[in-house]
């Protein structure tokens, strides 16, 4: 009996030492995500932009890669919204996004379609992102989620918010399918023109109008640098004899607009 | 040769058996979900498979599907499932061991092997009556507090689990036979059919391991099934199969042969403290020096299983690694350290303390300091986090969140310097312990020698090397690089070890060993070790159990229940504190039974005895 008291006391001592040391470390509980109730009506962009970077923090779990060890690009380094035009403009980009916002939600939705160098799966050169797909479990985001995220990635360089707010919050066990029901982007000049409602104030091709000077012939008034100048700051220099009353654009992406300056510059004739 | 074959015929039996567990058919549920649930079970290749038509998605839960019994059903599971694992591992892994010691005692003729293998088995058998009831318990608290989750593992492994009952039958057949048997079995031809026996029941004992097995890493990645609902699409074989079930059966394996090396020993030094005579100390001290070396031989090659388990676990989901080794339960690896540190430390102490059993290993004690010195740096290093919660006051004087000089030893690459060096040294202690009761003959022992300094010398700036340069000087992917450099560096060091002194000891003069000359003290490092690793098996399969987070069955089906949660490191830590402290006194119970069943009562004396005994004086 003797001999079996010490070691007993021993081996209860370490036991309790090794239990000790969990008290030394933080204490952090992992709970699971919550579906939280948004409601739609209430949204402004700005509660819209922070839910964004909550769930970019929180249940999307971007920041477990997304981080500064390196195990993904680190989103919160550099200008995202830049970063994806030169991405979409690269050789390998797979997708079909022409802009930023487009581009940040392909990313979240099928991460393959463009891949960094140097983050790809091990093995597949670089084709293969080793991200899930955000919509998807284990992550499982709402569309609603997913496009806050946009929305707060888009602000935190201080870049235009392109995206809308959320008008009606999609059914729970819908969302796979409303997540692909975005409004679609224009595809042209001429629903870029129509998206913005250019022909209400200006002449342009066959509609006419006089509140604003004509646009038929501005390629040859103006060079393409002031069409893009007078879209992004319409009240830097106000055309003579018409009102300073032209709206910014901030929900404007920067391909609607490389989009609408490049077919303004070729407008250099008077419609009859 | 004719013996060799009747030795081997089992093994292709059990092979049989093994991989006939894949030839059974799925089964799945009666078909009663709706034609969409039907429907949305694509294959990943993206054809339909047939049997989908006769299989459900996965249930999706609500809280109030879960059983409230008024306290954390998970706590309840917790602690059953973890001592079923203690014991299933140390039932499964002693009769490995036991196995290649009576072949050595049959080889060498030495009884001494024998008797001791058939005293490690003693404490096996009642640990396997112990591993059944917890078995038994643990399935009717899943079936009870988990009922629909059980009811999706079953629509997915279906006969499976038959094929599971009817081997554990045969493993306690076996198992009994192999045990009350040895006796009656023990010399000659009959020596033969008794190894064959212990064959059969590794054999058996392993398939049992790897067909449970296939349920936890289904559970962490689950294949054979369609990703998208659930819905069982693959042959059992498919969903066995998946990504971790190699590399965990591998792990597995390998830490139950350590875990039961590490628990026979505390025996033998609970035997040893409590022997009368010198023979009996002899034998104990034996006894605990043959487990030592099981328990430490076995560990070396763990870190390399568990690298393996890891990299397959980041290849299937970043996500999963990374809240392994970079999230919440990244901390818990901070005990891990002071864990496997405890190991390497008592470990390293007892060959040391060992070496006082012979006068040649007086050549070597003065090697001892540096190694100390080794372990001790490494097990800092180890312990050393990357960033801890500062004040803002603090964050302010460091000039940033992680310390300038303790910070870089916080990341893995230093980490696995220390581990490497350590598990190095440590070989360094085995090494030095088996030379010290030989004096080498061989005339080229210099250049043995030489080599194998060398090779010392080259793998210790390999490994500081690699770690270094890949791990502060390169990019994140090829971080992982530099392990594989310090993996093989190790290696090469434990196989050329061994491969030179095999070489170098032949001819060797053997010094006289003086068993059971060692210290009381020593014999602590023989009780620190199972606890440290039934502390450590406790807290890993927490860590790979929690990578799956809120899910059951990972991405598949969520865990609705209450306790869906990852709790804090403290509370986990009193959960592995109780279930170790709980798993110690059914150890003390082994260990009282075992000894209680050698144990025989005096005749009491009868009327007459005394005249008698008078008389004949």
């Amino acid at each position: 009996m003797k001999a079996l008291v010490k070691p007993l006391g021993f081996c209860v001592a370490l036991i309790l030492a090794f239990g000790s040391v969990t008290y030394m470390l933080p204490q952090i509980k992992g709970e699971a995500p919550k579906e939280e109730e948004v409601i739609v009506g209430a949204l402004t962009m700005d509660s819209f932009i922070a839910m964004g970077e909550k769930l970019y923090h929180g249940k999307g779990t971007c920041t477990l890669c997304h981080n500064k060890l390196g195990r993904a690009p680190d989103l919160l380094t550099y200008n995202v919204v830049q970063v994806s035009l030169e991405q979409i403009a690269d050789p390998r980009y797979q997708g079909k996004a022409v802009d930023a916002e487009g581009y940040l939600l392909e990313s979240m939705l099928q991460p393959s379609a463009y891949v960094v160098k140097g983050f790809g799966k091990k093995g597949t050169n670089d084709r293969e992102s080793p991200m899930p797909a955000v919509d998807k479990p284990p992550i499982q985001l709402s569309e609603v989620a997913i496009v806050a995220i946009v929305a707060y990635l888009q602000k935190k360089d201080g870049n235009p918010v392109t995206v809308a707010l959320p008008t009606a919050a999609p059914e729970p066990d819908k969302i796979d399918e409303t997540a692909e029901a975005k409004p679609a982007l224009p595809q042209n000049p001429e629903e870029v023109i129509a998206k913005y409602g250019c022909a209400a104030c200006h002449s342009i091709q066959k509609t006419q109008s006089v509140i604003g000077p004509s646009l038929n012939d501005v390629g040859k008034r103006l060079e393409i640098d002031q069409i893009r100048a007078s879209i992004i700051d319409p009240k830097a220099e106000i055309a003579s004899g018409f009102p300073p009353i032209m709206p910014e654009f901030p929900a404007m992406t920067i391909t609607e607009l490389e989009m609408i300056v490049q077919f303004l510059a070729k407008q250099t004739e008077v419609q009859p | 040769m004719h013996s060799i074959w009747r030795f081997l015929l089992p093994v292709v039996m059990v092979a049989v058996i093994g991989f006939g567990s894949g030839l059974f058919p799925s089964t799945t549920m009666a078909a009663s979900g709706t034609a969409e649930q039907h429907s949305a079970a694509i294959n990943s290749d993206g054809a339909e498979h047939e049997s989908i038509a006769a299989s459900l998605p996965a249930p999706k839960l609500k809280r109030s599907d879960y059983p409230n019994i008024g306290t954390s059903s998970r706590a309840i599971v917790w602690v059953i499932a973890q001592m079923h694992l203690f014991f299933g591992a140390l039932v499964l892994a002693v009769p490995i061991f036991v196995l290649v010691i009576e072949l050595i005692g049959f080889k060498t003729n030495d009884d001494r092997y024998d008797d001791m293998a058939h005293e490690f088995m003693k404490v096996s058998l009642t640990a396997y009556a112990i591993t059944a009831l917890f078995g038994g318990t643990l399935a009717l608290s899943l079936f009870l507090l988990y009922p629909q989750f059980m009811s999706y593992m079953m629509q997915a492994f279906g006969s499976q689990v038959l094929v599971y009952a009817v081997l554990f039958f045969l493993e306690s057949i076996l198992l009994y036979i192999y045990y009350y048997g040895w006796n009656a079995l023990r010399y000659g031809n009959r020596k033969w059919v008794h190894l064959t026996l212990g064959l059969l029941l590794n054999g058996v004992g392993t398939t049992l391991l790897v067909v449970a097995n296939s349920w936890s890493t289904f559970m962490m990645a689950p294949s054979g099934i369609d990703p998208a609902t659930g819905a069982v699409t693959g042959s059992i074989w498919e969903i066995m199969k998946g990504p971790l079930w190699n590399p965990l059966n591998l792990h597995r394996f390998i830490a139950n042969i350590a875990f039961g090396g590490a628990v026979v020993g505390a025996y033998a030094a609970f035997k040893f403290l409590a022997a009368r005579t010198q023979a009996e100390k002899a034998h104990y001290d034996w006894m605990g020096y043959t487990s030592n070396f099981i328990a430490i031989l076995a560990f070396l090659p763990l870190p390399f299983a568990g690298y393996w388990l890891m990299a397959e676990i980041y290849a299937y989901s970043q996500q999963m690694g990374i809240l392994a080794m970079g999230g919440i339960l990244a901390w818990l690896f901070v005990i891990q350290a002071v864990l496997i540190c405890t190991i390497l430390m008592a470990g390293n102490y007892y060959l040391w303390t060992g070496m006082a059993r012979t006068e040649g290993g007086e050549r070597y004690r003065w090697f001892t300091k540096y190694i100390a010195v080794v372990l001790v740096l490494g097990f800092l290093v180890w312990v050393t986090p990357h960033n801890v919660i500062y004040t803002t006051s603090e964050i302010a004087r460091l000039g940033g969140g992680n310390h300038p000089v303790l910070g870089p030893l916080g990341i893995m690459p230093a980490k696995n310097i220390a581990v490497f060096l350590m598990l190095i040294v440590t070989f360094l202690s085995f090494q030095l312990y088996r030379r010290a009761d030989k004096v080498i003959t061989v005339a080229w022992q210099d250049w043995g020698n030489a080599l194998m300094i060398t090779i010392y010398v080259v793998a210790i700036a390999n490994v500081i090397f690699a770690g270094i340069y890949y791990g502060y000087f390169t990019n994140t992917v090829y971080k992982v690089g530099s392990s594989v450099i310090q993996v093989m560096s190790t290696v090469v060091v434990i196989v050329s070890g061994v491969v030179i002194d095999t070489l170098m000891f032949k001819g060797a003069k053997t010094l006289p060993v003086f068993w059971g000359k060692v210290t009381d003290r020593s014999q602590y490092a023989l009780f620190a070790l199972p606890i440290a690793f039934t502390w450590l098996m406790a807290l890993m399969g927490y860590i790979r159990s929690s990578v799956r987070t809120h899910w059951h069955v990972y991405a598949v089906m969520e865990d609705k229940s209450p306790d869906n949660f990852i709790p804090p490191l403290a509370t986990v830590g009193n959960m592995v504190t109780g279930i170790t402290l709980l798993f110690l006194v059914f150890v003390l119970f082994i260990f009282w039974i075992a000894n209680l069943s050698g144990t025989k009562q005096v005749p009491p004396a009868r009327e007459g005895d005394s005249t008698l005994a008078e008389g004949a004086q």
